[in-house]
């Protein structure tokens, strides 16, 4: 199925070698090219808030159509749609959405008499990332809608729509959208006249970015602090007020009735297989025109600011490099630019991550260490504090960085920096000890030559200095110092010069 | 008071509490379905560094490692607590990131985790040479017992799940994100708790240290010495801790059928009163003085006193007050009985008489339930206690019940802030009337509990109603036997709240009915403070054997310096009944001899010689009386025939009360200041003005000074 004609004559090289043998060669698989959704397939189709996001609108784009026959084809049947249709969890983690629900439906499930929640994680707070606050004031009946469909795969009472404090005007769409749903009679006691009791709340928070954490929204929303849970148990055995919960994004929430309507085939056949659908992807940055837009999954990254973004601003050689999925993902230089496709896979493979599929485009303009230390920055501002390696964890890297962006470092220290990475990853409680430290790595990885020189270029400028960031210039030559200083290493030119 | 307590963060080594399945009652409590207990659904057998060890499906892997006989280092990880998995012990370094390196000045140097492991697990160089430095935070005031560190915390959180698990402080919290986190009590507030000094037991670091401790000795310069506690009735287990001749510190000693791992803060810091206020030698009294004499003219006075009193039979009276020893208690009851006299006596108020209860079965003076069978009960009735004040450790017990199961509790009594939320009944007679005449909510709930327990306070045995109040109680039991008098099973409780009082129930320290009502010519008062003065004939010859100059020295006209309970090595009983042995740490001060001692070398002053002439022929004494009294650490459960016997006579003993209706009062207003040695602790004092009286402790500088002080 090519989705360009003209993608015979964009065919790489080996492949035209192969062209040139003789008659009877096997025909060989068409390469497929991804992208280019076409207007006919959106889901989100007041994304931009062109049309009226209240229910007439909605229902007149195909909102609350036969929602009562999706709910009548049961719990099984809900949850076999999701995951035929590949729908992975738009929050950032990938896990596929159809397994993830079907974790509430355990065996023996009915004779466990305590209440069901649905849980949805609408406090996006990645830096980045604004694909979430688009469908909430666009499109807030998709995801009411949604809350009904989910809810009704995972049998649950209610949903919980845990929407960021900032997002004031999305807050006030969902409310209404809320309100229109319980006066249409698609909400409450006989949700869209199937007998099934559903009810969907809306709760702000207060615009922590650790609330965005599953298990601390779950506090957050009892009340509490918010600080993410140990796991096990898991949300969907002691989850909202210890009963079970599943925490999902908006946009895999949003998108589950769209995909019970045209058939999970019809989203399966989107992107590549494990990495199936459509996706709202936000660019930002250096980018001539930063949007949001939906697209086809494992849409080339290339080809996905070229054509929806008016490429890179001073053309794609201006480039720096990308931060491809929010801020808590490693940076991808041009060369892996040019090349990764824009899903769950590939990224991965290129060692960095989907995300939230929130690009961050850098021109050459961009201090990238500068960038990266404000990273670190903002997880130590926003570390909750509740376990050691991520709190003071964070706020070393971030001293580090802070140092490393004038060369105010030792050579060795990048090691260090790094080691202390690895020390922070995997630690943690939650995964934003693991958010902190990849985008450093991701740095050192492909811009450490760039730290070496600041480094290089402040010693010249400065004189040695010590591990820490003093200056042996500044050190009283009278008292002896700790030989674990680094003032008296010999002069170590990078490895990289 | 918030109890939703998810099963997640639930302690799961809770003792007792943790084999209860408790199944979510639909109709009793729909607002507590969350809280209820999952069931222990199995013993899982797993191996570890080569031994195989079986735990109960859902522990910690930690315990697990712990019950193989292998440690692992932990900081955030108590088993008493709920879960928290802060600490993320894998990375030392990021501990002692913003740690001071202030050992040598801090308290807890010698005895710190974090220095242990750091010098077992860490390495011994750092890589934090920071430009920007360490963290650094505001001490907080928590009150005259706690003294803060903040700069040394590792936020563990560990003082903050106690606070808000056991104490029931619920005010003590987190505040700050990230390394901006502090501990702290939100706004300015002292810790106002009975049992805040275990969070300095429970700080691994040197954040919270012992403020009345600060700086007075090392842990390496101290001797240990097991001991029990006699500051309240529970008999909590105890380390004493000593210097050469003087006490420096009160540890708790874990003993889960007791004080779990928890001592309340009069038990921990009373130990500064035993250095105030001490009888240290012979007082014989001339004129309005008293007047130093050696321990041979103190006796002969003694002695010349009782014949110059003439008092014969009766009119010689013993009365034993909260510290006495059970070894002095038996030699005094002795000596009396060898006197010709009945009047044993205790000092409560009405302690000329016979207990309404009577003595003749335990079971009616004793805390049946035992102190873990607490958390067996499924619904509890206070009738006139206080436990938080009466028995502080016992109280947090019933707080984690109520904490984990669908536990209701009842009062009738004072109105006190218990810790824990309960239904209120009424204050007087009427209202137990009412509550046996099945009336009211909680009447319902108590008739549909599993394992009822009812906890009658002390204090009742004092009032004028109590002989009615028993006999509507002693009825009640024997009408609802099938649930509260079991073999598994006694739901009729009595809460003592001094030392020796179950003791000398024991063995009967208690007057005859002839001996109650005579006037004494001769008053006998070992270790008797609590004594109405005005009880105490004028002319009669008093004297007074105690360790600390307090009320009844005062009256005394001959007083023989005795030793206080960390300078002997003697039998206590607690309410359950438990004999414990409290053992000497440091020896009595001065010319002060052990108790026994010197009731013994008066019988032979007297004339009438005691026949044992040390403690192994007392102890022998002791058995033929009661083998209770010697078989140490252990229960003896009364059957439970023997104890509606006991029911039954006590119901007939009291048929004929009459009910005056007055309202029962909490017997302890000032929990710090209950005993002679508390009161001439100047801890307990300070303890006292700031908790009690509420006169901010240590703020008053700081809200008083004009705002531009701080310009």
């Amino acid at each position: 199925m090519l989705r360009h004609p003209s993608a015979a004559a964009q065919i790489s090289r080996p492949f035209r070698a192969k062209l040139r043998r003789g008659f009877a060669t096997v025909q060989d698989t068409p390469v497929r090219r991804y992208g280019g959704l076409k207007d006919q397939d959106r889901i989100f189709t007041n994304a931009y808030c062109r049309h009226d996001h209240g229910i007439k609108g909605a229902m007149s784009r195909g909102d609350w159509h036969k929602t009562k026959d999706i709910l009548l084809k049961g719990d099984s049947w809900i949850i076999q749609t999701i995951k035929d249709s590949g729908l992975r969890g738009r929050g950032g983690a990938g896990f596929p959405s159809g397994l993830k629900w079907s974790f509430m439906n355990k065996p023996g499930w009915e004779k466990d008499p305590r209440p069901r929640y649905l849980v949805v994680n609408a406090d996006e707070g990645e830096p980045g990332t604004c694909k979430d606050r688009e469908i909430m004031r666009g499109d807030p009946h998709k995801l009411v809608e949604g809350c009904l469909v989910a809810g009704r795969a995972m049998n649950a009472n209610a949903a919980y729509i845990y929407i960021r404090g900032e997002f004031y005007q999305e807050a006030s769409h969902v409310q209404q959208a809320i309100n229109e749903a319980y006066k249409a009679g698609f909400l409450g006691k006989d949700a869209c006249g199937t007998g099934y009791s559903f009810d969907v709340y809306l709760h702000r928070g207060a615009g922590a970015y650790i609330c965005g954490e599953e298990t601390a929204l779950i506090e957050s929303l009892e009340g509490k602090q918010g600080k993410p849970r140990l796991k096990p148990p898991f949300p969907a055995d002691v989850g909202l007020f210890g009963c079970p919960t599943t925490v999902a994004n908006v946009e895999t929430v949003a998108v589950a009735p769209t995909i019970c309507r045209r058939g999970a085939p019809w989203f399966a056949s989107f992107g590549r297989p494990r990495n199936q659908g459509t996706k709202l992807y936000c660019i930002s940055g250096h980018v001539n025109n930063p949007c949001v837009v939906e697209e086809e999954m494992s849409i080339p990254l290339k080809d996905l600011i070229e054509k929806h973004c008016g490429g890179v601003r001073g053309g794609w050689d201006n480039l720096l490099g990308i931060v491809p999925g929010g801020s808590s993902v490693p940076v991808l230089p041009i060369d892996k630019c040019s090349e990764v496709l824009m899903d769950y896979d590939s990224l991965k493979d290129a060692q960095s991550g989907l995300g939230t599929g929130a690009v961050i485009v850098m021109d050459k303009s961009t201090d990238i260490v500068k960038a990266i230390a404000r990273f670190s920055h903002f997880y130590k501002h926003e570390s909750c504090g509740q376990c050691t390696p991520c709190r003071e964890g964070t706020t070393w890297m971030m001293n580090i960085m802070d140092r490393f962006v004038e060369g105010r470092g030792h050579q060795r220290e990048i090691d260090m920096l790094l080691e202390l990475t690895k020390q922070v990853e995997g630690r943690t409680i939650c995964a934003l000890g693991d958010a902190a430290a990849w985008p450093i790595q991701g740095l050192m990885r492909h811009f450490r030559p760039e730290v070496e020189r600041r480094i290089a270029e402040f010693r010249k400028e400065h004189g040695t200095v010590l591990f820490g960031g003093r200056l042996k210039s500044q050190t009283d030559p009278t008292l002896s110092l700790p030989d674990n200083l680094g003032a008296n290493l010999p002069e170590v030119p990078p490895p990289s010069a | 008071m918030l109890r939703l307590v998810s099963s997640a963060s639930k302690p799961s080594s809770a003792g007792v509490l943790a084999k209860v399945v408790v199944a979510p009652s639909s109709s009793r409590s729909s607002r507590r379905t969350f809280s209820s207990t999952t069931a222990k659904k199995a013993d899982i057998t797993l191996t570890v560094d080569g031994k195989e060890v079986t735990v109960p499906q859902g522990s910690a892997l930690i315990q697990a490692c712990e019950a193989a006989g292998a440690t692992i280092p932990r900081f955030c990880y108590h088993d008493r607590l709920a879960i928290a998995g802060n600490c993320r012990e894998g990375v030392m370094e990021f501990l002692l990131a913003n740690h001071p390196l202030d050992c040598p000045i801090c308290d807890q140097g010698g005895e710190c985790d974090l220095q242990d492991q750091s010098m077992r697990y860490g390495a011994d160089r750092t890589r934090f040479h920071e430009i920007s430095g360490k963290r650094a935070v505001e001490d907080k005031d928590l009150g005259p017992l706690v003294k803060t560190s903040m700069n040394r915390c590792i936020q563990c959180t560990r003082c903050v799940r106690f606070a808000n698990e056991v104490a029931g402080v619920e005010e003590l919290g987190t505040t700050g994100r990230g390394n901006d986190m502090q501990i702290g009590t939100y706004v300015a507030k002292t810790m106002n708790s009975e049992l805040s000094g275990n969070v300095v037991d429970l700080c691994p670091v040197g954040a919270l240290t012992s403020k009345p401790y600060a700086f007075h000795a090392r842990p390496w310069e101290l001797k240990h010495t097991d001991s029990v506690d006699v500051l309240d009735a529970v008999g909590s287990n105890i380390r004493v801790d000593s210097r050469g001749l003087v006490v420096m510190r009160v540890q708790p000693r874990p003993n889960d059928d007791v004080n779990e791992e928890w001592i309340s803060d009069k038990t921990r810091y009373a130990y500064d009163g035993l250095r105030f206020q001490r009888l240290t030698v012979p007082l014989v009294k001339q004129g309005d003085r008293f007047v130093t004499v050696s321990w041979e003219d103190a006796l002969a006075s003694v002695a010349d006193g009782l014949v110059r009193s003439g008092a014969k039979g009766d009119e010689i009276k013993a009365i034993a007050g909260h510290l006495a020893d059970t070894e002095s208690l038996v030699a005094l009851k002795d000596l009396l009985n060898r006197l010709g006299s009945d009047n044993t006596a205790l000092d409560h108020v009405g302690g000329h008489a016979a207990p309404v209860h009577a003595v003749d079965v335990r079971s009616n003076y004793l805390f049946n339930s035992t102190i873990p069978g607490v958390e067996q009960a499924d619904v509890i009735l206070l009738v006139g206690t206080n436990p938080r004040h009466e028995a502080a450790v016992l109280n947090s017990r019933i707080r984690k019940s109520w904490l984990h199961t669908t536990l209701e509790v009842g009062l009738i009594g004072e109105r006190v802030d218990t810790t824990y939320g309960y239904d209120y009944l009424g204050a007087d007679a009427k209202a137990l009337a009412d509550f046996v005449a099945g009336k009211g909510e909680f009447a319902k709930k108590f008739k549909e509990a599993k394992r009822p327990l009812i906890i009658v306070g002390s204090s009742l045995v004092e009032h004028p109603d109590g002989a009615a109040i028993f006999n509507a109680l002693a009825k009640f039991t024997e009408a609802n036997k099938e649930k509260l008098i079991t073999p598994e099973w006694n739901g009729f409780s009595v809460l003592q709240r001094a030392a020796s009082r179950a003791a000398a129930y024991d063995i009967g320290f208690v007057p005859s009915k002839k001996a109650s009502s005579t006037k004494p010519k001769f008053v006998y008062l070992l270790n008797a403070d609590e004594v109405n003065p005005k009880d105490i004939p004028e002319d009669a010859f008093v004297v007074y054997q105690g360790h600390h100059g307090d009320l009844g020295a005062q009256l005394a006209d001959v007083v023989l310096p005795g030793a206080a309970y960390t300078e002997k090595g003697m039998t206590w009983v607690n309410t359950e009944g438990r004999a414990q042995l409290g053992r000497a740490a440091v020896p009595p001060p001065g010319a002060s001899r052990e108790d026994w001692k010197i009731i013994r070398a008066l019988s032979e002053i007297v004339g009438t010689p005691l026949p044992y002439d040390d403690i192994l022929s007392l102890r022998d004494r002791m058995w033929e009386i009661s083998p209770t009294l010697l078989r140490y650490d252990s229960l003896e459960p009364t059957s439970v025939d023997v104890a509606l016997t006991g029911l039954k006579a006590l119901a007939a003993g009291t048929a004929n009360a009459k009910v005056t209706g007055e309202p029962i009062k909490k017997p302890i207003d000032n929990f710090y200041q209950t005993d002679p040695i508390s009161r001439a602790s100047v801890t307990m004092a300070q303890c006292t003005r700031a908790f009690v009286k509420g006169e901010d402790y240590g703020f008053s500088e700081l809200s008083n000074a004009s705002e531009a002080a701080f310009a």
